[in-house]
């Protein structure tokens, strides 16, 4: 009985508490009772004044650029990337080039298969006999592909979501309830019964890797506007009567774009990543379909023999050039983005 | 505080129940060919018979509310697929010691090393070649950046040539642990002194530690008891949760040098449709995720400085 009084008594405290601390943080309450004269006085306009203050050149995205641009890693790997991802897409243009699907035969007819990368054949073939140079390029063209498409969903969607639920106290508990649910549900249950459910194609394991990867980034943006939303010239702007939309489209997005783009500079790397561990677990896509995760798994089963390592450590080390220089840049970017690292 | 933590279970419990609901369901969603071996030999009505027999004819909800008075009576089932009629708590009390083993060592090596690492790397940022602080980001640019199914086969192609050991694992001989043990820590290393750097840098440039300076606390005195304690706050929730993970053992690095851990067991089950093993392993491991976030928080109220249990109010000595 006691025990029950005494919870009692603590919760009525509490609650005196919270109205007392409403009362003390919102600024209108607290000022409700004076009349509009004395909240705010006509200045009136004087010019001399508006001389003195100056202006600043200052534009976000120039500042942001030069920021990158003295950072000469960062420089050196934005190069790397970018013509990685050139010749991907030029290379089935170029003369000369092999196909990826093809089965390549020699003068008598006979397959040639695991040779050793030469002249003809610049990363070997594989033990069908395809060229691995044309495999290798084909499947970086997926894999980034699929990255690429994931992570646009990943930052969109989770970006969205962050923001409502950041920004909108009454949904905040119904979001963390929800996220605590969703974030114990495993992967690869999901995974698995997806692509029982569709067939295992591009589309199906792009699906099945947004249904998963947007938790966390709407989970980190929570986490980021919360922190912000709640700072002084945001109660400012409120005070001043700015729109809810605009509060979020002017105050929150631009010192989020640091942190979305290196999330998607991130999830890039992390999808082709998942894509060869959906491969792993025999879930990933059909085997007729060159992707990074098929070579790298096709190459994983010739281990044992060291004369045929060329098979996994070619696509391997493509693969590795691609995500480091991504996720290189990615940080760089976000470093440069973020306001705080522009006043120097 | 008690309050809070009642509270905080009683969330749990209830998300735990959630979270089983849409397991069941989603199990009931795969095909039911999973569930015989000889499925195109079999009549409708056998099919039907021994669905229903099984329990799977029943609605869900009656299904749902079945298995979880089961579980109140702490009884995990037996499994049905996997090793038919055997219990599964049997399966696991076998399975996890090894998988937690290597996951407590690769842990302790993770602490060990990326501590350290994470230090030295905040001391050298201020220095003129800051060799630490570059050689460390080096490797936590690659160990982030290269998908770990990769760099694991890396380990495992290159360490056991390097070292002249057998690939795979062998339980009675220690030399089988170190490549998967390192191959599980280096991910952990790399987040830890990222981490640390991190919030010591931060922490550095903080007024109390420049008072601190200015007092003339020694260089030494102020990076080990004022940056560090405060900035190994966050890290510190990490903690528990990773401990009881390593329960879960590593699908990739365990199949890898075929470990007869945890590891693949949820890939597995979930393959051939043992729902009641799926089941069982999805309540433990959510259950020790609840419990690894309120163990986490709990610890790092118990390791912030400037929380305090004993009710010393304001004064701090």
């Amino acid at each position: 009985m006691s025990l029950t009084l005494r919870g009692h008594r603590e919760s009525q405290l509490e609650n005196a508490l919270t109205a007392e601390m409403k009362r003390q943080v919102s600024p209108y309450e607290q000022y409700r009772d004076l009349p509009e004269e004395e909240l705010f006085r006509e200045a009136g306009v004087d010019t001399a004044g508006a001389e003195r203050g100056g202006y600043s050149n200052y534009s976000y995205w120039g500042a942001t650029t030069r920021a990158f641009f003295q950072n000469r890693v960062a420089v050196l790997f934005l190069i790397v990337i970018v013509l990685l991802l050139a010749f991907t897409f030029i290379q089935p243009h170029l003369p000369n080039q092999k196909q990826p699907k093809t089965i390549y035969n020699d003068e008598r007819g006979i397959q040639i298969i695991n040779r050793q990368p030469d002249e003809e054949f610049w990363f070997g073939t594989n033990s069908i006999g395809q060229d691995l140079w044309a495999r290798t390029w084909a499947g970086t063209r997926t894999s980034l592909g699929i990255g690429f498409a994931v992570g646009l969903f990943e930052v969109t969607l989770g970006t969205l979501i962050g923001l409502l639920w950041g920004y909108v106290r009454k949904l905040d508990s119904f979001f963390t309830e929800l996220y605590n649910i969703f974030d114990n549900v495993p992967q690869t249950l999901v995974l698995i019964l997806i692509s029982y459910i569709l067939k295992p194609s591009v589309g199906t394991i792009i699906f099945a890797l947004c249904l998963t990867g947007w938790l966390s980034m709407a989970r980190f943006i929570r986490n980021m506007v919360v922190i912000i939303r709640d700072r002084d010239y945001n109660l400012a702007s409120r005070c001043l009567g700015t729109s809810t939309g605009r509060i979020i489209t002017k105050n929150l997005l631009p010192y989020l774009v640091s942190v979305m783009a290196l999330r998607m500079a991130l999830a890039i790397p992390s999808a082709i990543g998942n894509e060869v561990f959906v491969t792993y677990i025999g879930i990933g896509l059909p085997t007729d379909i060159p992707s990074l995760g098929n070579l790298v798994q096709a190459g994983r089963l010739l281990i044992s023999q060291p004369e045929l390592r060329y098979q996994l450590l070619f696509p391997v080390a493509v693969l590795a050039l691609i995500t480091i220089s991504l996720y290189i840049v990615g940080n760089s970017f976000a470093d440069a983005a973020d306001p705080k690292n522009h006043l120097r | 505080m008690l309050k809070y933590i009642l509270k905080r279970i009683l969330h749990s419990l209830i998300a735990l129940v959630i979270v089983i609901s849409i397991v069941l369901l989603l199990l009931r969603a795969m095909p039911v060919e999973g569930y015989f071996n000889n499925y195109e030999k079999m009549s409708e009505t056998q099919i039907n018979v021994t669905l229903r027999k099984m329990g799977l004819k029943d609605p869900a909800p009656v299904q749902i509310g079945r298995y979880l008075m089961q579980l109140l009576k702490g009884d995990l089932g037996t499994s049905n697929k996997y090793r038919q009629g055997y219990p599964i708590a049997k399966i696991i009390a076998k399975k996890a010691p090894i998988s937690i083993r290597i996951g407590l060592l690769s842990f302790a090596i993770a602490l060990a090393a990326g501590f350290p690492l994470g230090i030295a790397m905040a001391r050298s940022a201020k220095t003129k070649w800051k060799v630490w602080d570059r050689f460390g980001t080096i490797l936590i640019v690659i160990v982030q950046a290269v998908p770990s199914a990769v760099y694991h086969l890396l380990i495992q192609l290159y360490g056991s040539e390097w070292l002249g050991i057998s690939m795979l694992f062998d339980k009675d001989d220690w030399r089988t642990y170190i490549l998967p043990v390192f191959s599980l820590a280096l991910g952990n290393i790399v987040y830890f002194a990222m981490w640390l750097r991190r919030y010591m840098v931060d922490e550095a440039n903080k007024d109390y530690v420049r008072l601190a300076r200015a007092k003339g606390v020694p260089e030494s005195r102020i990076s080990r008891v004022h940056i560090f304690r405060n900035a190994v706050v966050p890290l510190v929730q990490y903690i528990p949760q990773s401990i009881l993970f390593t329960l879960m053992g590593s699908l990739y690095v365990e199949s890898l040098y075929s470990i007869p851990g945890m590891g693949g067991l949820l890939v597995q089950v979930i393959k051939i449709q043992d729902n009641t093993m799926v089941q069982a392993l999805v309540v433990i491991y959510s259950a020790l995720s609840v419990m690894g976030l309120l163990l986490g928080d709990i610890l790092m109220a118990l390791f912030d400085p400037r929380i305090s249990f004993t009710g010393k109010e304001g004064s701090r000595a």
